[in-house]
């Protein structure tokens, strides 16, 4: 399952709201990634997402792939946006 | 027993066993093993252990330092846990059949290396973070201890080659008692904590973490700049008993905690505190503060990741004003930039950052932290007696550019209905050769000045006061330097303004004669400098003063300054 959002936080995805994504996603046992632009890296794994140094208005996808694929998908969704990330 | 000489940073002698917070050798050889099973579980039992350190430090920066500052541990945390971190590390173990030290060391720098090389600021600072915590795994692999002072549960001493801000905020207060150091100088950030904390300090020392082991007795004499290690049980009396008679020193001058400060003849001077956050009030009321002259606004700015909200500087300018009771607080904008830096600003490296991009110069070209910072302040000035002041004027330009925005954030604020203060006095600090030569041409626009001496100082002499090697040319009592001071107070005077002091010349008992003569109003030193300073001026004549300092004037040297002070003074 995918699918994208854009980020509406004004510094991005930084430190904390990396932190909360990564910390959501380790979660479930799906596979999930984070894609942006052509890179695409784990969500599990916080240097990843860090490394990719998203800013504001950057078009992000989430893709889940696994037993609890969807679960997964539907809480990454409400860290975004209850943490005001991304819509 | 020996013994080692460095700067006086802050008061007072104290006794304890020497806890030393010095990076250890970290260094390793490759090896090949021939259980890779074997060494793939012994690195899991070190990532784990480093994992529970770092739940301990999170959840104790948690309870005394608040979830903000604890966040970043959680981030650590998950550095650890990253599969894109572990499983290259594991399988390095695996297919190379290499030690587990070298699999992390390696596979570790490849991504600081990596976040090294990006092109934000930001992200260049994450590396050290990975650093951090992977060398926390490494060290449990080579089975060293980390030194970690947030930890210590009994009284110490710490030991180390310089203090930084983040290690000063892991120090336990509790049981750290007095702390030296091998660089550092009066003015430098380990000193200014020091004398915050109240605690006794030698910085300087060029070799302390050489001289000092763990565990050795150590004596901080804070008053004569000395450190004696392992002393003789003799010296060890004698300093028990200087140690009392200190703290009978100190109970004397805490009867002056509700005193004026009024000279022997009557002439009254105030006395004000800096302070940093509002935590430092505490010591300002607790030590008979009369104001506060410097609010130095940047920590609000600092270890963070973000630009603080217009709402959280509100709060914290409300509750200094409203901890002041009434007093007047000076409160400086935002002095970044030089030795301050905030990553998340991103503003490129210079060359001479003390001469550089900074300070209100930096404010005047990023105007919205300008504005949302005097927007706070401004919504803040109903609270107390609010006074506003610009760091690192050169200009008169600089000051009416600021002003004006001032001005203009004040008209929005009243067409939006929010209440201001009807009268807010507005300075500048006189830290710059230009602003002091001129500040006859200020003083007419200008409500108040404060005179910044570690920078006026430095930018006098020509001399970076971060370095070691011309330290010999900071001097406070140099002829030249009391000329501008003089200029400075005479150019207020003229005006009907007033005229202050900031840097740590304010509290130097060598100073305070010389400055009391001059005429200078407003002193603002470390609060607990504050009693002692009373004390000092409450036995000396203006009169007297304004003789010392008319001589001294047109003196040549430093040392004959200080001979003339001396020589009508009890010091």
């Amino acid at each position: 399952m995918e699918k994208s959002f854009k980020v509406i936080a004004e510094t991005g995805i930084h430190a904390r709201p990396a932190t909360l994504l990564v910390q959501a996603a380790s979660k479930f046992d799906s596979e999930i990634h984070l894609q942006y632009k052509e890179k695409k890296v784990n969500l599990k794994s916080i240097m990843g997402v860090m490394s990719l140094g998203i800013g504001q208005g950057a078009e992000i996808t989430i893709i889940t792939e696994g037993s609890d694929e969807s679960d997964a998908l539907n809480t990454i969704e409400e860290t975004l946006k209850k943490e005001g990330l991304a819509e | 027993m020996s013994f080692l000489r460095g700067i006086a940073a802050s008061n007072g002698i104290a006794i304890a066993k020497a806890y030393r917070l010095v990076e250890p050798d970290f260094s390793f050889d490759k090896k090949t093993v021939d259980s890779p099973e074997t060494e793939v579980a012994r690195f899991q039992d070190a990532l784990s252990t480093a994992k529970g350190e770092l739940e301990q430090i999170r959840d104790r920066a948690e309870k005394e330092l608040g979830a903000d500052k604890a966040a970043i541990f959680e981030a650590h945390l998950l550095v650890l846990s990253d599969p894109e971190l572990i499983s290259p590390i594991e399988d390095k173990i695996k297919s190379e059949k290499v030690n587990a030290e070298l699999a992390l060391k390696e596979i570790a720098d490849m991504f600081v290396s990596m976040f090294e090389s990006m092109d934000n600021e930001y992200m260049k600072e994450r590396a050290a973070d990975i650093r951090d915590v992977t060398k926390r795994v490494l060290a449990h692999l080579l089975g060293i201890q980390i030194p970690n002072p947030s930890m210590v549960q009994e009284e110490v001493i710490i030991v180390a080659e310089d203090l930084t801000p983040s290690d000063t905020a892991q120090l336990n207060r509790k049981y750290v008692l007095g702390f030296t150091t091998d660089i550092g100088g009066r003015t430098s950030h380990s000193a200014i904590m020091a004398r915050s904390m109240e605690i006794p300090a030698v910085v300087g020392t060029k070799n302390a973490t050489a001289e000092i082991t763990n565990g050795d007795l150590v004596v901080i004499d804070g008053l004569n700049g000395e450190v004696h290690i392992n002393p003789t049980p003799e010296r060890l009396d004698e300093y028990k008993k200087q140690q009392e008679d200190f703290a009978k020193q100190k109970a004397e001058w805490a009867k002056l905690v509700h005193e004026k400060t009024i000279t022997a003849d009557q002439h009254h001077v105030e006395l004000a505190a800096n302070i940093g956050t509002p935590k430092d009030l505490k010591g300002v009321v607790e030590n008979g503060g009369e104001a506060v002259g410097l609010y130095r606004t940047e920590f609000l700015y600092m270890d963070r990741d973000q630009l603080p909200t217009e709402e959280e500087q509100f709060t914290a300018y409300k509750a200094v004003l409203e901890g002041m009771e009434g007093k007047p607080v000076v409160v400086r904008t935002l002095d970044i930039g030089g030795d301050k830096e905030l990553p998340y600003l991103n503003l490129p490296k210079e060359m001479n950052p003390f001469l550089g991009f900074r300070a209100i110069r930096l404010c005047l070209e990023e105007q919205d932290i300008f504005r949302t910072q005097l927007r706070a302040l401004l919504r803040a000035s109903v609270y107390g007696n609010l006074k506003v002041m610009f760091p690192m004027i050169a200009t008169l330009a600089e000051f009416r550019e600021a002003k004006a925005i001032l001005e203009e954030e004040k008209q929005k604020l009243d067409s939006e209905g929010i209440e201001v203060a009807e009268k807010i006095e507005l300075g500048i600090m006189v830290e710059i050769p230009s602003t002091a030569i001129i500040a006859d041409q200020f003083a007419k626009e200008v409500d108040f000045f404060s005179i910044g001496t570690n920078d006026l100082i430095q930018y006098t002499m020509a001399a970076d006061r971060m370095n070691q090697q011309v330290s010999y040319l900071y001097q406070p009592y140099n002829p030249s330097i009391l000329r501008l001071v003089k200029m400075v107070i005479d150019a207020a005077h003229k005006e009907g303004k007033w005229a202050g002091m900031c840097g740590e010349m304010a509290g130097d008992e060598i100073a305070i004669p010389i400055l009391l003569g001059l005429g200078l109003d407003e002193f603002s030193m470390s609060a607990s400098s504050i009693l002692k300073a009373r004390s000092q001026i409450r036995g000396l004549t203006k009169a007297d003063m304004e003789d010392l300092a008319s001589r001294v004037l047109d003196m040549g040297t430093t040392e004959e300054v200080i001979e003339a002070v001396k020589s009508v003074t009890s010091l």
